[in-house]
């Protein structure tokens, strides 16, 4: 049986006291998404574009709150030049990438961001856990919240496009 | 008489008290630092559009204390899309103060979209930012709004396209960051929430 992914992050954020959880959607987060949303413990924010994620993040931060950005992998290129605030600052940041442009994918324009993201991601000094199945999901988000939070690092945990599962744009509609 | 943006920036921040403040990249941290630089301000060097959504977060993790960002017009219109995010979480104690000169004032003073005609207090009114100004000579409203008025609250304030002498706040961000935090959550600052 696959295990219950966004149920186990959502314990995880909980867990570890996070306060703030930013987001551009997308179609894999749908279900962690609601279940920030109906945590009273947590202030989930929607954003118009990721790179506000960056800003939100650091003023949480700054006030002493924990916070985490979820978004797809073709948010992360909207996030490079900000990027260079959390590194010249050492903000703690959290990132949860939900995968497109790899196995199953069908819209070629998602593919450019999906084949770089980690790449991008390690350019600009932004640690990547990479998630290939659902069992691992969780355990990343763990460590990812642990070392940001200890080291005052910048971790991005990566989830495998074969874990959310999606393979048509019909079936991303249905969802 | 034309409004001069140290005096502008001097005057919001006179007996600032408690006040949280947040300035955007470029001429409005210089402002900031003129008017005397303060643990409890956090002038960016950089992030450029993103001051509106720093005083969004802090805003969100310090209900009880005021926030007020104050930035330029040039980083302002490079994150329009914050003001939607914040006119729907609806801080009540926040409120973005654009000191507006029209002009890219770091690159050799181009004109911004402000210069023509774009409304920046329009446009936050339209993102449901509850309480919105444009002022070009009585500051009155503004201080009201940025210690008082429940917000979100908006207020662009015209100024002369002065070019003045630069008045740096350090550069080091770990510091600015640290200091910022210490001076907001005392002691407290150097451990994690869980353990406090």
């Amino acid at each position: 049986m696959q295990p219950d992914w966004p149920q186990e992050v959502h314990r995880e954020l909980a867990a570890a006291g996070v306060r703030v959880v930013g987001y551009v959607p997308d179609a894999g987060h749908k279900r962690l998404i609601e279940l920030c949303h109906g945590d009273r413990t947590m202030r989930a924010v929607p954003l118009t574009t990721e790179e506000e994620g960056i800003g939100l993040v650091a003023g949480a931060w700054l006030g002493g709150e924990k916070s985490v950005l979820l978004m797809q992998s073709s948010g992360v290129g909207n996030l490079v030049n900000v990027l260079g605030m959390v590194k010249v600052c050492r903000f703690p940041l959290v990132i949860v990438v939900t995968m497109r442009g790899e196995q199953g994918e069908f819209n070629p324009w998602q593919v450019p961001m999906g084949e770089n993201t980690a790449r991008v991601l390690e350019t600009m000094s932004v640690a990547v856990r990479q998630a290939g199945d659902a069992q691992t999901v969780a355990g990343h988000v763990h460590a990812a919240l642990g070392l940001a939070y200890e080291t005052q690092g910048a971790q991005a945990v990566l989830i495998a496009q074969r874990v959310i599962g999606i393979k048509s744009f019909q079936e991303q509609r249905n969802q | 008489m034309t409004l001069r943006r140290r005096a502008v920036v001097t005057e919001l921040l006179r007996e600032r008290g408690e006040l949280l403040v947040v300035a955007g990249l470029g001429s409005t941290s210089w402002d900031i630092t003129a008017a005397g630089d303060s643990p409890l301000s956090f002038p960016t060097w950089g992030a450029m559009g993103q001051a509106a959504m720093i005083g969004l977060g802090l805003a969100l993790a310090q209900p009880a204390r005021r926030v007020l960002v104050i930035t330029g017009d040039g980083e302002m219109l490079m994150g329009l899309g914050s003001l939607a995010t914040i006119g729907v979480q609806q801080p009540k104690n926040l409120t973005v103060v654009v000191i507006d000169n029209e002009r890219y004032g770091e690159t050799g003073m181009q004109r911004t979209h402000t210069a023509h005609g774009v409304d920046l207090a329009a446009v936050a009114a339209a993102c449901r930012i509850n309480n919105t100004l444009t002022v070009s000579a009585d500051l009155g409203p503004v201080r009201e709004m940025a210690y008082r008025t429940p917000g979100p609250n908006f207020a662009a304030i015209k100024v002369s396209d002065e070019k003045l002498p630069l008045v740096l706040p350090p550069k080091d961000g770990v510091l600015l960051k640290a200091r910022f935090r210490r001076a907001l959550l005392g002691d407290s600052a150097d451990v994690l929430p869980e353990e406090r």
